[in-house]
């Protein structure tokens, strides 16, 4: 019997993609050291992104944010069991080089650092490690699929704590899947050139009227209600940065949201949860004319 | 062969706290069987069986026993209710962990290591003999799974990798570290069919008496 002599196949986009299955239905969390990692993991995280400064503080500093420190990581790392995320640049492919030999559970290729490239977005599929990648429409989506990318989240507007690009950009994904998926076969190929994006992947989208991928949502969720208000509109998980531990009690609060993801159709599980909590973090209003955009960058 | 009292579509519960819960859902439909997503304690009333599925077995743990969900689950199987395990769904129903401690439900006289084959970029498709399934490996895909490191006298193994069971089961508990959930073979979530269709035969009083009711009786011979 061939037991433990043959060594697994490592790097398949489905043991990649499976683990975003696993995380569906969970939130996961921006933490900056190891403690805010133990506290995200004991109020039922499903995985932790660590990062050197929460979007809220990248915004606030300005300058060039790039991949944390390796042995940041690696001290968040040894805190938790769970899954622990990292983010490289977009096109930063060295970074996302190191983040696998860290052993990192999954690369976030973002949008909140500052773009390594103008043009590319990293060769996902050359990669052992899954990369989750954000995206504001379904092309944008399909594109970062076609590069290899395991899992999809929204961009939303980080660390502004207005929930309303993140209902913008699941609003224009699911819509874009509703529309495919009415196109007859002669329509898709112009589809196809129209969302930029390869004609097999939107072939896939239009028979199974969902992404290839996982898709959470991210950018601007604070509060229970935010993320219940996501998951009702077809997100099957958050990203919760800035909007915990610039809280005014972030145990309570990621208690709460990890709750409200659970029972996101369940009206009175959400007022419960909802009630006590301290201040949200303050949030600033989007303001589209002024001031770049994180969820711009990408290609 | 002994004829099963066949229930006409046993109604099977999927934990549905966080994790693949739906990927079980669409196997169970595919089998014959009907689910039900399970989040709070009612959810279990009635049902003819209960999958655990993969996820994150810490997040499983905290929430439940925050509801008192996981309560409600180990008396329900305590009642002999079949259960089917996979990945973090077999950490739960270990009676320990090698880790640290964790809320779990238990009831399987197994010792499981978490993440026993690494991270992620360890982890990795392989194929599996499963002692029921001689005809054919089954696809095994291990998403940072577990190993049990000890396997009580009542429990079969089932299927081991690098001297570490990886499959086991009892008359009503059937556990695998990796996913059948993620792939098209329907063999393991069949074998769990069969396991309710034999308790049910076996349990005059039945523990669905609801959901019985719209069950077609057929006698156990």
């Amino acid at each position: 019997m061939a037991d433990g002599a043959d060594n697994g196949r490592t790097g398949t986009f489905t043991v990649k993609s499976g683990l975003a299955q696993m995380l569906k239905g969970g939130v996961i969390m921006d933490v900056t050291t190891p403690e805010q990692a133990v506290l995200a993991e004991a109020a039922g995280a499903c995985a932790v992104m660590a990062l050197e400064r929460i979007p809220a503080d990248i915004r606030a500093l300005g300058g060039v944010a790039r991949m944390s420190d390796p042995e940041m990581v690696s001290g968040i790392q040894a805190a938790v069991t769970i899954p622990v995320m990292a983010k490289c640049r977009i096109g930063h492919f060295a970074e996302a080089q190191i983040l696998q030999a860290l052993e990192i559970d999954f690369v976030d290729e973002s949008e909140v650092l500052t773009p390594a490239d103008e043009a590319h977005h990293v060769d996902k599929s050359a990669f052992t490690v899954p990369f989750v990648c954000g995206a504001t429409d379904l092309g944008e989506a399909l594109r970062r699929i076609a590069e290899g990318a395991a899992m999809i989240r929204t961009k939303g507007e980080a660390g502004t704590g207005n929930v309303v690009e993140a209902v913008r950009h699941m609003r224009t994904i699911q819509g874009g899947i509703r529309w495919l998926v009415g196109l007859p076969a002669e329509e898709r190929y112009a589809a196809a050139k129209e969302l930029r994006a390869p004609h097999e992947l939107v072939e896939r989208v239009a028979a199974d009227g969902t992404l290839p991928v996982v898709n959470f949502s991210a950018g601007g969720i604070a509060t229970p209600a935010d993320a219940a208000l996501m998951m009702q509109l077809g997100a099957e998980g958050v990203f919760v940065g800035s909007g915990i531990f610039k809280s005014d009690d972030p145990e309570r609060r990621a208690r709460a949201i990890v709750e409200a993801v659970t029972h996101y159709e369940d009206p009175e599980v959400l007022a419960r949860v909802s009630g006590g909590l301290q201040g949200a973090m303050p949030g600033i209003e989007v303001d589209r004319e002024h001031g770049e955009l994180l969820q711009t960058r990408g290609w | 062969m002994v004829r099963e009292r066949e229930l006409a579509k046993p109604l099977i519960g999927v934990l549905a706290v966080q994790g693949a819960f739906a990927e079980h859902v669409l196997g169970l439909e595919r089998v014959g069987a009907d689910s039900r997503l399970v989040r709070q304690p009612t959810d279990l009333e009635g049902l003819d069986g209960l999958v655990i599925p993969g996820g994150e077995s810490t997040t499983l743990g905290l929430l439940g026993a925050r509801t008192g969900l996981l309560d409600a689950v180990q008396r329900t199987l305590a009642g002999g209710l079949p259960v089917f395990g996979t990945c973090a769904g077999m950490i739960m129903l270990a009676d320990e962990t090698t880790g640290g401690p964790q809320p779990l439900i238990g009831g399987l006289d197994i010792c499981v290591r978490r993440n026993a084959f690494g991270r992620q970029v360890a982890s990795f498709e392989a194929d599996v003999e499963l002692t029921p399934f001689p005809e054919a490996p089954f696809p095994g895909v291990f998403i940072r799974a577990p190993w049990a490191e000890r396997v009580g006298p009542g429990v079969e193994i089932l299927a081991s990798r690098g001297g570490h069971a990886i499959a086991a089961r009892t008359d009503v508990a059937l556990v695998t570290a990796f996913h059948p959930e993620l792939t098209d073979d329907l063999r393991v979530h069949d074998l769990f069919l069969r396991m309710v269709r034999e308790a049910g035969a076996h349990d005059s009083v039945g523990a669905s008496p609801v959901h019985r009711k719209e069950g077609e009786r057929v006698r156990a011979q």
